[in-house]
């Protein structure tokens, strides 16, 4: 179009020249090598496989059934075509009663049926990640924080802070105690920011965990109530991976500890949950970002605010349709978890036959990978080195611990719900034979420093600086798929 | 769920509880009485009748048969192949299907007479959040943006709420049938800076929202060097574009900046959505056009928080490529407005209201200052609050939309049946024939 390329950032807000989206972070960079050369099971079998993306695909066939065999869900068929004129002239921010209702009942049902949900407490939002945001702009004001136990989804940099100008201060957890929320963190983390001269508004846990894919356990729930309570600060819970548990272990949301366990005290008008379908039914793409708070206020206040990314309502229409179908839910979310299950067993299977543990988890689309022991040294340029092989010899992109503020390095966040079984196959194939290759260097060069062996196994590979892998280097054309989980 | 409810002690933000959402406004009290006693033809045929609201119900049996024609746009085909990658799209970038489909359209709506990049279509989940990642983008808390009066009461709070940007009006009037001059433009920005309020640009709605009217091409001109002059942008939300009757008499600041070989464009960003010209607001179709790179990648990336549905984006991609369905839709459209204008005016002059002569939206200014009791503020909420209550109408009151002028009022039309518009042209005859007699009797 042949624009003059004037300097324009001046005219620009603070806001849109500095780096609060958030993309500058290592936790893109990856991939960028699997855009340049991604994994295909015929095409380019040696191309690399995206293990950094939380996605769940493993029921979609479930939620395609069910589609054809409703064709009346949808506005846009001859079976539903009666009802398109009401429903795309609705812009209502309450939202169809009717998928108000689908969505409470659904959030219920996730949560075996211990808790109700109610409808009218329900706020729509552009996905979780507007959800998160509308959530600051109630609570905080700019330069308030949230406390946020690490490590944390890296999204929440961009979502919680980027325009409303809160910030957030990380309660320190780590692989001691199996990176379990403690009393004594919170308190550290509180105390820090008080002296800091930073006003706290509230703490946000995301239960089940990304990236550890554990669940709390009911005491660390009630500390953390209890906590808040105590600090009169808001919680904000995020629950988007209730539904991808598995296992024995029972997810409890919080919501159960607030109807159930009535001898903790707590001033409900500080509880908040975020809620989204895009990883328990696998929809990111509809962006059906749920707010339920118990402050009547703040659902006043987020409803409004909701203007600003409200569900469209051909999928409000579909999914309330799809979410009342109990027969169905019922079955999705028996299937979703067994097949969840079988690949988590499979995957940690084979990964512990090559002595690579995880941290025991049932919950999430990845694990929470254990690299300590093939660092250099125990630090974050080892972590990025380690990192670089992986993405660049064994053709993995997973997701380095630090961009999750983890702070012991080596630890990695790997998805496994995103691919067929036969791209598993392949990545603990490629996982094993690098394994094994360094385990023989490693043997062969007992005496010689850590440095040289991996420089041996590096030889085959490209050189670093080849490739611009640096966490700052900007990105052409933004990952975006993958810059929203 | 029977929670006692609490005064909360923990407070909210300062953004939560400032009252700059502006639901308080009078524009949204009339929807009020409407919710609580909607008018009905058959049920409820003394209820009250919906003018307060800009939404065109002209055109809908067009989108049903097309819908109806080509069922592959939303079932995903046979199979539903397509389903899980439509379900997993989540690029910010849009479906590239999607944003050509759209590039394509606001081509049409403008007659051809201007190329648009579908790489610069920036989409987010309707023109509201449009123009608030707009605002985010161009203005830091504080600053200003300028905004001609009247206009639409919603940007209040799309302008100024999370943003803490301010909006300063260009004040229009009826000697010169509303129409934005330079010597206005001057004013506001001294306003502004009387006010120290750092203005970053001008943001104007053509055709106007609630005037009705389309801008000149002169003024476009003499707005982009006022813009160019103080080094500052020009948003022009377009987003009636498609409901001008006429469309030899629409000018896109696109063309202005076409004609001038994009000289200075990169200050200009113009807004769009689908829930005026195609009638779909559920659906939460807007989009940002930014000739400015830098605009477009950050807004790209802050349309994160506010992305359209795949599964819309899917069943548009399909129907706005269909160009002899978008060509028939445009057309078709515009000659049902123009019709239902025509009989709103004809029927409100029958009954001695005049209107501001216009040839776009969804709505006419209709002039009732000669009916005020008092030329004021007060005397316009008087009037309106009668003829809501009486009438039975809710129409939005001028000063709702910040004119400086009482005694004009916003009257949508395009959102009922002919026969619905009909009952409220007669009662509206009846109501004006009452005050002119006790009028003349007293």
């Amino acid at each position: 179009m042949g624009l003059m390329a004037v300097d324009q950032t001046h005219l620009l807000s603070k806001m849109a020249t500095g780096d609060g989206h958030g993309e500058a972070s290592s936790y893109f960079d990856g991939w960028k090598a699997y855009d340049k050369n991604p994994f295909h099971p015929t095409q380019n079998p040696n191309g690399v496989i995206q293990m950094g993306l939380a996605e769940n695909q493993l029921t979609s066939d479930l939620v395609e059934d069910w589609i054809l065999n409703n064709p009346q869900a949808s506005i846009c068929t001859p079976e539903g075509i009666n009802d398109f004129r009401d429903i795309a002239n609705f812009q209502d921010y309450h939202g169809l009663p009717e998928f108000r209702n689908a969505v409470a009942k659904f959030m219920s049902r996730t949560r075996g049926n211990r808790v109700k949900f109610d409808p009218d407490r329900i706020v729509m939002s552009g996905g979780a990640t507007g959800a998160h945001e509308v959530t600051a702009f109630c609570l905080a004001d700019p330069g308030d924080a949230f406390l946020v136990p690490i490590p944390y989804y890296p999204g929440f940099d961009r979502d919680l802070r980027w325009r409303t100008g809160a910030q957030l201060v990380p309660v320190m957890c780590d692989s001691s105690n199996n990176f379990k929320l403690t009393r004594q963190a919170l308190e550290d983390a509180y105390e820090k920011a008080k002296r800091d001269n930073i006003r706290v508004k509230g703490l946000l846990i995301t239960n089940p965990s990304n990236p550890l894919g554990t669940i709390m356990d009911r005491n660390t729930l009630r500390t953390v109530v209890s906590f808040i309570n105590e600090k009169r600060i808001h919680l904000v819970c995020d629950e988007i991976y209730a539904a991808t548990v598995f296992g024995h272990q029972n997810f409890i949301s919080i919501a159960e500890i607030l109807e159930e366990d009535t001898d903790l005290e707590c001033d409900r008008n500080l509880v908040h949950i975020v809620y989204s379908l895009s990883k328990d039914m696998g929809f990111p793409g509809f962006r059906v970002g749920i707010i339920y708070s118990y402050n009547d206020a703040v659902v006043n206040c987020a409803r409004k605010m909701s203007s600003f990314g409200l569900v469209s309502t051909q999928t409000q229409y579909l999914l309330a349709s799809m979410l009342s179908d109990d027969e169905f839910v019922e079955r999705f979310l028996a299937e979703s978890a067994n097949r969840l299950a079988q690949r988590y067993r499979v995957f940690t299977g084979e990964l512990m036959n090559v002595g690579i543990k995880c941290l025991q988890s049932n919950a999430g689309l990845f694990v929470w990978m254990d690299l300590r022991h093939l660092l250099k040294t125990p630090t974050l340029e080892s972590e990025m080195e380690l990192w670089r092989v992986i993405i660049h010899e064994v053709k993995i992109n997973v997701s380095p611990g630090s961009s999750f503020h983890c702070t012991e390095p080596g630890w990695f966040r790997v998805c496994y719900a995103n691919m067929e079984d036969m791209a598993v196959q392949i990545a603990l194939q490629r996982i094993r034979t690098f394994v094994l290759q360094n385990k023989e260097v490693m043997v062969a060069n007992k005496k010689q420093c850590w440095q040289s062996s991996l420089r041996l196994s590096l030889r085959k590979s490209r050189r670093f600086e080849e490739i611009s892998m640096s966490p700052h280097s900007p990105i052409p054309q933004s990952p975006l798929v993958k810059a929203t989980i | 769920m029977g929670i006692e409810i609490e005064q909360p002690c923990v407070e909210l933000s300062n953004v939560a509880v400032s009252e700059t959402h502006g639901e308080d406004s009078p524009y949204f009290a009339g929807w009020k009485a409407y919710d609580e006693n909607p008018y009905d033809e058959l049920s409820n045929p003394s209820g009250v009748i919906q003018m307060g609201l800009a939404e065109n119900q002209v055109s809908f049996d067009l989108l049903e048969k097309y819908l109806e024609e080509h069922p592959e746009a939303s079932t995903w085909g046979k199979g539903a192949p397509g389903f899980r990658e439509n379900a997993l799209f989540q690029d910010y970038h849009g479906l590239k299907t999607f944003r050509t489909a759209m590039a394509t359209f606001m081509e049409k709506v403008r007659g051809g007479r201007v190329k648009f990049d579908p790489q610069r279509v920036v989409l987010t989940a309707g023109a509201t959040a449009a123009n608030e990642l707009l605002t985010f983008i161009l203005a830091n808390p504080g600053d200003a943006l300028l905004v001609p009066t009247p206009y639409y009461p919603g940007f209040d709070r799309d302008l100024r709420w999370r943003t803490g940007v301010n909006i300063v009006p260009i004040h229009c009037d009826s000697l010169n049938n509303f129409q934005i001059t330079p010597e206005a433009l001057e004013c506001a920005y001294k306003d502004a800076e009387a006010m120290n309020f750092k203005v970053r640009g001008v943001l104007i709605t053509n055709p106007s929202n609630p005037l009705g009217i389309t801008i000149p091409r002169s003024v476009l001109e003499e707005i982009l060097d006022f813009v160019t002059r103080k080094n500052i942008h020009l948003v022009s939300d377009e987003i009636y574009s498609g409901s001008v009757f006429s469309s030899s008499e629409f000018t896109s600041v696109a063309e202005i900046l076409e004609g001038r070989e994009y000289k200075n464009a990169e200050r200009v960003h113009i807004v769009y959505s689908l829930s005026k010209d195609l009638g779909l607001p559920g659906f939460r179709v807007g989009t940002i056009y930014s000739y400015n790179d830098k605009v477009v990648t950050t807004a790209r990336r802050m349309s994160s928080f506010t992305l359209i549905s795949s599964q819309t984006q899917h069943l548009l991609a399909s129907m706005l490529s269909d160009e002899k369905f978008t060509e028939n839709y445009i057309e078709t459209n515009r000659e049902r407005l123009r019709k239902r204008y025509e009989m709103i005016i004809e029927g409100l002059r029958s009954a001695g209201i005049e209107c501001l002569k216009g040839n776009a939206g969804l709505f006419c200014w209709m002039n009732m200052s000669p009916l005020l009791e008092k030329p004021t503020r007060e005397g316009e909420l008087k009037l309106w609050n009668a003829i809501l209550h009486q009438v039975k109408l809710n129409i939005s009151p001028g000063s709702s939309c910040h004119s400086s002028e009482p005694g004009w009022f916003r009257v949508c039309f395009a959102n009922m049946t002919e026969h619905t518009l009909e009952i409220a042209l007669q009662r509206i005859r009846h109501f004006v024939e009452r005050i002119r007699t006790q009028t003349e009797s007293v």
